[in-house]
């Protein structure tokens, strides 16, 4: 912590099910109001990437450093005092209210009862007005149109007030508006708040604009770097097979090939 | 809406008051009708009009409405964890096969006598070794049960499983059925019909015990519960260890529906409704509020359907599981067209 300002260090990372690794090793490091996206074709492991990364199944080899600690040394609380997580499952209960989803993320803060303290209390009360959902407090979930719903999920993220925030796929099933809208606040979050925000998404276009590193996985280099020294180095044109869909530097978005 | 902390404590408060009320009709009422002044007089140690009137309300009435209570309330609570953990509005306390469990103890005792001949059944079954041997039954499934699940990771396998291990006992207790005699399966229906009146003190007293560390348990799980709602990922990722939380829930309602249906017999029907009727009172997901609120109303419930079950001033009693499935079943099928969908 005192060196440096790695918030996510990940060393030569192998991931996959069943001790059977998906492509090759991965390193990437993360610092403080970094916006980093993770992009590739279906199947390359973007979700068992960020799986991994939130511990919710096994890394196979390497190191995964949170905030200067080896994941696997941090107790269950300690862990969800730095990552929190916004998945792509629906959530168990849609019968929970806006203020009821946001308020279970102080549970890494209270007693063995869940009471909430006062600053508790006010962190709910602070991410409701900064994610425009006054009006939804008492909204049932199964209410919320998809775009409210995953502006939910991000806020209770933030109420867990961690340095880091894993999010898979936050802007599938939303129209191009609630995606820039969901990016848009990401990148806020990210350099406003200083929060380290890594996500997996297939909106390679909008990841260009917005984002500050892209984790670019191919199974084999996993090239990771700033968007514009990924289209220099011309990463983005050996992602999709050429014959099918081209990658156009100039404007930094991709193609179908005629 | 806009003040639902004051609406909770209304809410409590009505609670609380129809269940004294239901305890004094439950007290007052069944085959001898004892006047409310006559009720109060034996609590406050003076004599009633009729002396065997002090007998009837302490030694049979009394008992019987702790015991509905703590049947009641204990079977609620026990259908509120299993919703919760199996993310189930269908979820009752009887899906993990405890139910039969207990069933099949108590066939065991009651009619596998004549498997091994030379025994007779009415020495051996007291009520007090028919509460053991359904006990035994319900943990011993409920083990097998737990190794089983210790292999799978999704809880929606151990719902299935729990059915399926229910649907093997069931087969092994009409088994036993097709080869016990005419007694002997009658004393096996009259205990799958359900009791709360047949408690001596001292088998309150254990049945206290038993749901109060049920409840206990409860009480160190409400924090995890309510992480719960959100999905086993998220409690992880809020710092819920999943192990030892869906343990310590899958214990507490073995001991709660086990316990309950070792000494009151399988009663359907209460362990389903009644969380979801308490929902429609309680508009929040927050266990430290369900959780009493369910214990109530289900305590309500079991009075009631045991006050209709005695048949006030007759000499018959109907089976009380009879009574809760009627009025059960019916309220299901009504959240379901009301709601079009049964949350949880």
């Amino acid at each position: 912590m005192e060196t440096n300002h790695n918030i996510l260090e990940v060393q030569n990372l192998t991931i996959g099910y069943d001790q059977v690794p998906l492509g090759g090793a991965i390193s990437f490091n993360l610092e403080k109001g970094t916006l980093c996206a993770i992009v590739g074709v279906n199947g390359i492991g973007k979700s068992t990437l960020l799986r991994t990364l939130g511990n919710l199944q096994p890394k196979i080899s390497g190191e995964i450093i949170l905030v200067g600690k080896p994941q696997e040394s941090l107790s269950p609380n300690d862990r969800a005092r730095l990552l929190s997580l916004v998945l792509t499952e629906p959530m168990a209960s849609k019968n929970l209210t806006v203020s009821e989803v946001l308020t279970l993320g102080r549970q890494p803060y209270t007693n063995w009862l869940g009471q909430l303290s006062d600053a508790d209390k006010e962190a709910v009360a602070n991410s409701l007005s900064r994610f425009d959902l006054n009006d939804l407090a008492e909204r049932k979930c199964f209410e919320l149109s998809d775009g409210q719903l995953q502006r939910v999920l991000i806020a209770r993220a933030m109420t867990q007030d961690t340095p880091l925030i894993l999010l898979d796929e936050p802007t599938a099933h939303l129209d191009l508006y609630h995606k820039v809208q969901i990016f848009k606040l990401l990148q806020q979050l990210a350099h406003q708040h200083q929060k380290t925000i890594v996500f997996t998404t297939h909106e390679i276009d909008l990841a260009i604009q917005l984002c500050d590193k892209i984790l670019l996985l191919d199974g084999k280099t996993n090239a990771f770097a700033s968007p514009c020294e990924l289209i220099e180095k011309g990463s983005f044109s050996t992602l999709f097979p050429s014959e099918m869909v081209r990658f156009d530097e100039k404007t930094g978005t991709f193609k179908v090939s005629k | 809406m806009s003040m639902p902390k004051l609406s909770y404590t209304v809410w409590f408060l009505l609670l609380v008051i129809a269940l004294v009320v239901s305890v004094l009709c439950n007290l007052s009422l069944g085959s001898v009708s004892i006047p409310l002044k006559d009720t109060f007089a034996v609590f406050l140690g003076n004599s009633p009009e009729k002396e065997s009137w002090k007998y009837i309300i302490t030694d049979y009435r009394v008992p019987k409405a702790l015991t509905a209570i703590l049947v009641g309330g204990g079977l609620a609570v026990s259908g509120l964890l299993m919703q919760t953990l199996f993310r189930n509005p269908l979820a009752g306390p009887f899906v993990l096969g405890i139910s039969s469990g207990a069933s099949l103890g108590a066939a065991l005792l009651l009619m596998g006598t004549s498997l091994l001949a030379g025994y007779t059944t009415i020495e051996l079954s007291n009520s007090f070794s028919l509460a053991i041997a359904a006990s035994i039954g319900s943990f011993l499934v409920l083990f097998v049960v737990l190794v089983v699940a210790n292999r799978v990771r999704d809880t929606m396998a151990l719902l299935i499983i729990g059915l399926m291990f229910g649907s093997i006992t069931a087969a092994l207790v009409s088994v036993l059925a097709y080869f016990s005699n005419a007694a002997q399966l009658q004393r096996f229906i009259f205990w799958s019909f359900g009791s709360v009146g047949n408690l001596s003190w001292a088998q309150l007293g254990m049945l206290t015990a038993v749901v109060t560390i049920g409840l206990l348990i409860t009480l160190f799980s409400l924090k995890s519960l309510n992480a719960f709602l959100l999905g086993e990922n998220y409690a992880k990722s809020l710092g819920v260890s999943l192990k030892t939380s869906k343990y310590a829930i899958i214990i507490a309602t073995g001991l709660l529906a086990g316990g309950i249906t070792a000494f009151a017999g399988p009663i359907a029907f209460v362990g389903l409704a009644v969380p979801h009727l308490t929902r429609q009172l309680f508009h929040t997901m927050d266990h430290k509020v369900l959780v009493p609120a369910v214990f109530l109303y289900g305590g309500i419930l079991m009075l009631l359907c045991d006050t209709i079950a005695q048949l006030p001033n007759s000499a018959q009693v109907l089976p009380i599981n009879a009574i809760t499935s009627l009025i059960g079943a019916p309220v299901v099928i009504w959240l379901l067209v009301k709601k079009r969908r049964l949350f949880f």
